[in-house]
């Protein structure tokens, strides 16, 4: 993450408003989607974005490639804002941003044919490709996602759900952009062809020198393919790190509890691990609580949760401390714990040998942070209501 | 033994021809078990519990043969009246989508009472009153105040727990969950599975879990049958299979799991596509996907061997995937 970022995100927000009337509409709230999101792409990095149904990750997604205009905020390509782009400058910068979308049955249009659809981008930027090449370019490129170019002449419901994802990859790739964001690109798709295209998604990203952003809900995948991670929550990040990071040091509550609801596929898991289940949903992104969004859910909720709200940095606990936990962290109470058994990757991990066992929550051996000022503060709250435990 | 299914065999008759959604499948779910059934889309789970539930579109589904055996009474022999009677009261279904699944035009309370109104012939005051019990069983908040609300007005989570509770109202011995899951989220998954749970060991039901996720099995079943392409390619009890799988199916299914020591490296994927049910390739319907078919899977279908006691594996090689960690 040294190097300059491709894409920067600041403060973006995207407020839905919601209004009362027929004729004469006036507008009585706002659904706040997306409520201050930041982040920084690198070159040829894959920005992991997780979260759950409302959490804003989709709309992040779609103010990336401009299909929806931010209320406020800014999106930095290569240091110049989109948001205020019109015209020609923004249409070469789209060019350069592209989709995959989630559903392979809907994103395509029935009644064109394969051709036809790989083949559209260049009737909106002909300057990619000269109109006597387009069929071969588009050949090319359903033999880069894996499809036979003779298929070029057939129909969208020709194929099966995995190859018609062929087929919105290839039109993404198809005007050679430097980022795919893809939201959701496997979730539709039956477990024995998601890792085909994830394999996929993976060599293009090095033969093309893409940087993807890449949303889901499935945290398994989303550790497979991403460099770093995000963690949204009722449309803020509320944690972000590298996937060693927020996998096994995550210091988020939210975080832990949405790690440990994953089931594993490891039946021998299932007495030891330890499940935090959270008791009610998610709150109306129309009404979020005051100060944290979690806190109505957490289980380590005090005054000071409802009052303040808890920025997105390096918490004061793990300041300095040059460990895997020093990332940043939306959470006045930040600690670690470990969730994931580290059982399956022996040799990687903290390396503190600390794992091995989930049980092992509280860590207050950890002398580093009982020197720290502020560690106090954070244990006060870990001794109060456990969250259930499952057997 | 509470539910046995006997080489049940089930067809669609399409404009493509007859399409073998089932052939031939066997299993059994005894009182207070998990039985899960994993599979993919196709391959033939929603389609065997419909037939089970006595709910199959005919046509264009027919049942083509076999015996669904529930409490030593074959069903498919019984006379659709009885078996209304079955159905809901001794056998009831959770289906994935419940906003689909719920009447949008009745309040949650009306279709929960229905229930007692029209198998234990309660009053309409009485099966109210057993509603809100119901949902407060299920942990419905403020059940007393949102019996009278419709469906729209729940979240995903709670009209799922409305669908179990639904289920639950006659205290089944058997019940048929199809991907009860699938569409919540992960934090409300986990709450609904554990209700699930906890309701089946209350009440020792049988449960059947239609699912296509290997994480979800591992969490809540005592057995697993592995399906494809309309056969059951593998049963075993799920501390064995995740720890030695004896089909090169379930191999590849759980070899595609992303583990944390592959990252950086490709994933494992099976190749291909799974059949067309109106084409299923002669021989094991596995065999052009399968790393290590020979002459004999193109040629002959692979019946159910007996790997131990309790585990049989439809495969020619199954000794050689077992020892093949």
């Amino acid at each position: 993450m040294t190097s300059e970022p491709i894409l920067e995100v600041r403060d973006l927000v995207k407020h839905f408003p919601l209004t009362q009337g027929i004729l004469f509409k006036r507008q009585i709230g706002a659904v706040k989607a997306v409520d201050g999101v930041s982040f920084g792409l690198a070159a040829g990095e894959t920005l992991g974005i997780v979260g759950e149904s409302g959490c804003g990750k989709s709309t992040v997604a779609r103010m990336l490639v401009n299909l929806e205009r931010p209320t406020a905020g800014e999106i930095r390509y290569k240091g110049e804002d989109i948001t205020q782009m019109s015209g020609r400058a923004l249409k070469a910068v789209r060019r350069n941003i592209q989709m995959v979308f989630q559903d392979p049955y809907t994103s395509l249009n029935p009644r064109m044919t394969v051709g036809d659809i790989i083949g559209e981008p260049f009737d909106i930027h002909p300057e990619v490709a000269p109109k006597g090449d387009r069929r071969r370019m588009v050949q090319d490129l359903l033999d880069v996602v894996g499809l036979n170019p003779e298929y070029i002449n057939r129909y969208p419901h020709q194929f099966s759900g995995g190859q018609r994802q062929r087929i919105g990859i290839a039109r993404g790739l198809a005007l050679r952009p430097e980022i795919i964001v893809a939201d959701e690109p496997v979730s539709a798709l039956d477990v024995s062809v998601q890792a085909q295209v994830v394999n996929l998604m993976e060599r293009l990203q090095n033969e093309f020198d893409l940087s993807y952003v890449f949303i889901a809900h499935d945290l398994s995948i989303v550790r497979h393919i991403s460099d770093r991670v995000g963690v949204m929550y009722l449309g803020r990040i509320i944690e972000i790190g590298t996937d060693v990071q927020i996998y096994d040091h995550p210091t988020h509550p939210y975080t832990q509890a949405l790690l440990s609801a994953v089931p594993v596929p490891d039946p021998e898991a299932r007495e030891g691990r330890e499940r935090i289940i959270l008791t009610g949903e998610v709150p109306s992104p129309a009404h979020p609580p005051s100060g944290c969004r979690f806190r109505t859910r957490c289980w380590k909720a005090q005054e000071r949760c409802a009052l303040e709200v808890p920025l997105l940095a390096v918490p004061a606990v793990f300041r300095g401390t040059d460990g895997p936990a020093e990332h940043d962290s939306a959470c006045h109470f930040a600690e670690e714990r470990q969730i994931v058994p580290t059982t399956s990757a022996p040799g990687e991990g903290d390396g503190e040998g600390l794992g091995d066992g989930a049980g092992d929550e509280s860590r207050d051996g950890d002398g580093e942070r009982e020197s720290d000022g502020g560690a106090g503060d954070a244990d006060a709250g870990e001794q109060g209501p456990d969250p259930d435990k499952e057997m | 033994m509470l539910l046995e299914v006997r080489e049940l065999q089930v067809e669609f008759h399409t404009r493509d021809g007859v399409a073998k959604a089932v052939n031939g499948v066997s299993y059994s779910v005894d009182a207070g078990e998990t039985l899960a059934v994993l599979g993919e889309s196709g391959s033939g789970k929603s389609v065997t519990a419909q037939a089970i539930m006595g709910i199959l579109d005919v046509p264009p589904g027919r049942i083509a043969g076999g015996e669904v055996v529930f409490k030593g009474r074959d069903l498919l022999k019984t006379k659709e009246d009885e078996r209304r009677k079955i159905r809901g009261a001794d056998m009831a279904m959770i289906f994935q989508d419940a906003l689909s699944s719920l009447n949008p035009v009745l309040t949650v309370g009306a279709q929960l009472g229905e229930m007692f109104i029209v198998h234990r012939g309660m009053s309409r005051k009485d099966a109210r009153a057993r509603a809100v019990e119901l949902m407060e069983r299920v942990r419905i908040p403020a059940a007393k105040e949102r019996v009278n609300d419709y469906p729209h007005q729940f979240s995903g989570g709670m009209r799922q727990r409305i669908m179990i509770a639904m289920a639950m109202a006659l205290e089944p011995s058997l019940i048929i969950a199809d991907e009860p899951t699938t569409a919540l989220d992960v934090t409300v998954q986990a709450q609904v599975m554990e209700l699930l749970a906890d309701l089946q060991r209350e009440l020792n039901m049988g449960l059947i879990l239609i699912t296509h996720d290997l994480g979800v099995v591992a969490d809540v079943a005592d057995k697993i049958a592995v399906m494809y392409a309309g056969r059951i390619v593998e049963t075993a009890p799920v501390h064995d299979i995740y720890k030695a799988p004896a089909h090169p199916y379930t191999r590849g299914l759980l070899d595609s799991i992303p583990r944390l020591d592959q990252k950086g490296r490709d994933l494992y994927a099976i190749k291909g596509l799974p059949p067309n049910l109106t084409r299923i390739p002669p021989g094991c319907a596995f065999n052009p996907r399968c790393p290590r078919a020979q002459d004999i899977c193109r040629t002959d279908v692979p019946p159910l061997f007996e790997v131990d006691e309790n585990r049989r594996s439809a495969c020619f090689f199954w000794r050689e995937t077992l020892d093949d960690v």
